[in-house]
């Protein structure tokens, strides 16, 4: 039995749900209890989704318990069936229906239904999520495409002269992190390399498009932890290669460019020329300096906690100082990544850890997903969300992918804005005592003195509160002198100082904080 | 108050036990005449789409202050919590879900080892928490773990400073609200009894936001009755019970809740429920007749408040009169809103759908419907749907499983759970509840212009 108050990942029947609602002509009768509805309203209020999910539930109440489940189950698939007509359907059964044992595959094929039908078989009280997305649509696509598997030792046939190669683009799912516009990016980045993209999947992809996957010459692995299974059966039935780069940052582009050129046999130069990407330029100007060695924590799904690692270590400038995943499945890759940056990486999907890591870290910047930015709400740190689990928000409705050069832009604006712009910081730096920038002033616009009470007020705000999760450090008092000193520190990072410079003096026994103190704290800290 | 007040003619026997006095509640000529009293259900089995009373933890541990909700489920319990709770859920929330896994399944002993080590380790972190509430669920109910048991076992191990309590949140068994119902039912037994011979004490049953609960405690005070709220904002205060008390219901939806007090020697008062200006009238009116206070006191008392709802419902009414809403079910709240939109605002009733009908706690509420409305009961959602864009209501209230899909095809809803997470008891709120509906009318004009 684990505690539990957040949890990164759903159960792995809503992995299977999200599988269904990305993709067109399938339905879904998910064997399940009254109230697991519930999962619906995610894809029609946070991803706003005009439709509902394609999925039915039997709601079996406990006064079916005693025997008709089962008949239970028969009825609502068949009626599911009769009622949308799909191309095929899916079924399962959610963690309760797993435990009173119908067996909906069986069932289901009982009732001669005349298209495929894809038992899904997802232990609940063992997996999450994400491996019931990457199950369920390797069931899929194995029931789908299986039938059209070429007998082993099969050579595929050389492309027709003219034709353009043509890959396959998956992973993109119902519920995923910016899955709509990097699909549309990676197309428009395809398209500019000469490559057509025969089947986008699950996204908005029929069964009868699955059937056909095997067609395409590579595949495009955009999201592994929902497509490197499917990815490697492909591989073995097909002989299509798959992608290993993920394009998330400017760098990963370009090696993904070079990559799917390799597999396409073509000359990735023109794209790479043509590639317009503001990130590395704007990353270069001199206003970004002030971003060199930025402390920067990233935590979220492997994928993107690996990807966002490497766009602040190489095309930002920033320290990593810490990297970690909720995603078991791929612990080994965030690992591997761990170690380029000479940092501990941190598996874990119980969030007090990751609070308690980032309270010990101190970074100046979080990436992560929606937990973090709460953490480091409470913890006073700046933070942009990288990866999903994320709230309504992030389900944007202007273009913002995550992938390609335009993603590397979105990239750059959604990382930097929550750090203070260089030239603020400096220019508060510099006149901060003076009369019109002095903490105590109120905004010139509001007329200076005038309002210079409500002013005080908030300002003082900040050295009144003592910082939520600040250690009790008692034990040392301020001199008024370095008390003095310390409200000539920028508002931001006042409290920060005052952490450091009281924890110091608490590590070294001094009782009494000065100005000396204050000034070797610092020392001690910018180190 | 045991007998189902369904049947013809029962609602004098009611008004005669409670002691409402004849004329008190003016509706009884209409209830022959335009009452739902004796009108048919269709009662319905399918999919449902709604909540699970786990659903209720959202806001019951908002009102018991020193409670603390602990789910004994799965990954599904914990998410449902979450999506449903949102940004409280980064709040230090005073909820929790113990996880079933692998391990606890392969055999019963060892969970209930599991079970008081998640307790213990609990009730180290938030040593301020005076009452638990073990938190059944799906996957609980279903592998028969004895939570009472353990509610025992644990209020043993950790009394005197915290007690254990239990109840089933599960969706096998409760729909949304019941969750409160089940949760308060189980608070029933633990309730003080009543010191003999203590004056007659009213008690008002079901969760009122503090500020309803506010508003209400000072009328009653100023109708000189002494009333104390059910469930209470601390678990040390909690109201005693036994012959004597009259209770009140404030929700409709609290059927064990009312007969677990009837157990133990209170009576209900029957009235309508308090939402709009003339459903909180007619429940204040049936507490105040059951402890005889004169006709004048009442009026006076509430004349003032009264003016007010009714000034700010003539501005609603300007708009809604006339709409048609359709009702999917929900919270057992469908009967009496619709009943105030159609009283108070001239609204007219298509379906009202409702998970649950409980006709005796009901009975009012019915014989004030229109009749001719059709009421139905329990849910198979898609045949629902037909019926709902059969019909083209100007708006359709719903959950938000359903809500956008309908926008989508052009429908107007107004998403249910607000109805329950918003202030709307009493008549300082009547007109806050009339808005719900005003505001999405408004808007989809608005936008259309």
């Amino acid at each position: 039995m684990q505690l539990t108050l957040w949890t990164y990942e759903g159960p792995p029947h809503v992995g299977a749900m999200r599988i269904a609602t990305a993709m067109k002509d399938v339905h879904y009768v998910l064997h399940a209890p009254q109230g697991d509805t519930y999962a619906d309203l995610l894809f029609t209020m946070i991803e706003r989704l005009p439709r509902r999910p394609p999925v039915t539930y039997t709601t079996f109440q406990a006064r079916d318990l005693g025997g008709d489940t089962a008949e239970l189950f028969k009825r609502a698939a068949r009626e599911a069936f009769e009622r949308f007509k799909p191309a095929a359907l899916m079924v399962g059964a959610s963690c309760t229906a797993e435990l009173i044992q119908d067996d909906p595959g069986g069932l289901a094929r009982a009732l001669n239904l005349p298209i495929p039908v894809v038992a899904l078989e997802l232990p609940s009280y063992q997996r999450k999520e994400n491996w019931g997305a990457s199950e369920t649509f390797y069931r899929m696509v194995r029931a789908l495409a299986g039938p059209h598997v070429p007998p082993p030792g099969t050579v595929r046939a050389p492309r027709e002269a003219g034709q353009r190669p043509r890959c396959n683009l998956l992973g993109a799912t119902a519920l995923g992190f910016r899955h709509r516009d990097d699909v549309q990016e990676i197309t428009g980045l395809l398209d500019a390399l000469g490559i057509d993209v025969h089947v986008t999947a699950p996204l908005q992809a029929a069964p009868a498009d699955l059937a056909r996957l095997g067609e395409a010459d590579f595949n495009v692995v955009l999201y592994p932890e929902i497509a490197s299974l499917t990815a490697q059966w492909l591989q073995r039935s097909f002989g299509q290669p798959c992608t290993k780069t993920v394009p998330i940052g400017t760098g990963a582009t370009r090696d993904f460019i070079a990559e799917v050129a390799q597999l396409a046999g073509i000359d990735p130069a023109r794209a790479l020329h043509d590639a317009t990407a503001r990130a590395p330029w704007y990353a270069r100007s001199v206003d970004a300096t002030y971003l060199t060695g930025k402390r920067v924590f990233v935590f979220g799904d492997a994928t993107h906690a690996v990807a966002a690692a490497r766009v602040a270590a190489t095309e930002l400038g920033f320290t990593v100082v810490g990297l970690g995943t909720y995603s078991r499945e791929f612990a080994r890759e965030v690992r591997e990544a761990a170690r380029l940056y000479g940092v501990a990486p941190l598996i874990s999907d119980d969030y007090l850890e990751i609070e308690a890591a980032i309270a010990e870290l101190q970074p100046e910047l979080v990436l992560g997903t929606q937990m973090e930015r709460h953490i480091a709400k409470r913890l006073g740190v700046p933070c942009a969300v990288i990866s999903a689990p994320v709230h309504v928000q992030d389900y944007s409705a202007r273009y913002s992918p995550q992938m390609g050069f335009e993603g590397a832009n979105v990239l750059f604006d959604t990382w930097v804005h929550p750090l203070m712009m260089g030239l603020e910081e400096h220019l508060i730096g510099m006149f901060r005592g003076d009369a019109e920038f002095h903490e105590d002033a109120a905004p010139s616009h509001l007329g200076g003195a005038a309002a210079a009470p409500i002013a005080i007020t908030t300002a003082v705000t900040p050295i009144a509160t003592p910082a939520p999760l600040a250690a009790p450090t008692t034990g040392a008092a301020w001199a008024s002198d370095a008390e003095q000193e310390l409200r000539k520190i920028p508002f931001f990072v006042r409290g920060k100082a005052r952490r450091n410079t009281e924890r110091y003096a608490l590590d070294r026994g001094v009782p009494l904080i000065t100005l000396e103190t204050l000034y070797d704290a610092k020392a001690h800290f910018s180190q | 108050m045991t007998e189902v007040a369904d049947a013809p003619g029962t609602l004098a026997t009611v008004d005669a036990r409670t002691g409402v006095g004849r004329g008190v509640i003016p509706i009884r000529e209409d209830a022959r005449a335009d009452g739902c009293t004796d009108a048919p259900v269709l009662r319905e089995r399918g999919q449902r789409e709604v909540f699970c009373g786990l659903t209720g933890i959202i806001w019951l541990h908002r009102k018991v202050q020193d409670a603390f909700f602990l789910v004994v489920g799965s990954r599904t319990c914990a998410h449902l919590i979450q999506s449903a709770a949102g940004v409280m859920i980064f709040a230090e929330p005073r909820f929790a879900t113990a996880i079933i896994d692998e391990r606890d399944l392969s055999g019963l002993a060892d969970v209930n080892d599991e079970l008081d080590r998640v307790v213990t380790r609990l009730l180290g972190r938030r040593p301020d928490i005076r009452l638990l509430f073990l938190v059944g669920s799906c996957p609980s109910e279903v592998i028969k773990l004895d939570l009472s048991r353990a509610a025992a076992r644990l209020t043993k191990a950790h009394a005197p400073q915290v007690r254990v309590l239990n109840y089933s949140g599960s969706g096998i068994e409760t729909t949304f609200t019941q969750g409160e119902d089940a949760c308060l039912a189980s608070m029933v037994p633990v309730l003080p009894p009543r010191p003999a011979r203590a004056p007659a004490e009213l008690l008002v049953v079901g969760t009122l936001a503090d500020v309803v609960e506010d508003q209400f405690a000072r009328l009653f005070s100023q109708l000189g009755i002494a009333a104390r709220f059910f469930p209470p904002r601390r678990a040390n205060a909690l109201p005693p019970v036994g012959p004597g008390t009259r209770f009140l219901l404030a929700q409709p939806f609290l059927a064990d809740a009312a007969r677990a007090l009837e157990e133990r020697g209170a009576t209900r008062i029957a009235a309508p429920f308090p939402l709009g200006a003339e459903g909180t009238t007619h429940w204040l009116r049936a507490a105040a007749d059951a402890f005889e206070v004169p006709a004048a006191t009442f009026d006076r008392v509430t004349a003032p408040a009264r003016e007010r709802a009714a000034q700010a419902l003539a501005r609603h009414r300007a708009q809604l009169a006339g709409k048609r809403v359709f009702f999917f079910p929900d919270s057992q709240l469908e009967i009496p809103i619709a009943r105030f939109l159609s009283r108070e605002l001239g609204m007219a009733l298509t379906e009202v759908g409702t998970p649950y009908l409980h006709r005796q706690h009901l009975a009012q509420e019915l014989a004030m419907l229109p009749a001719g409305t059709t009421l139905s009961e329990g849910q198979d959602v898609d045949r629902q749907l037909d019926r709902c864009r059969a019909l083209r209501p100007d708006i359709v209230v719903c959950g938000l499983g359903l809500a956008n899909p309908l926008e989508a095809e052009g429908m107007t809803t107004k998403w249910s759970i607000e109805l329950v997470f918003t202030p709307l008891q009493g008549y300082e709120q009547a007109a806050d509840l009339a808005e719900l509906f005003t505001r999405p009318l408004v808007r989809r004009l608005r936008l259309a212009a």
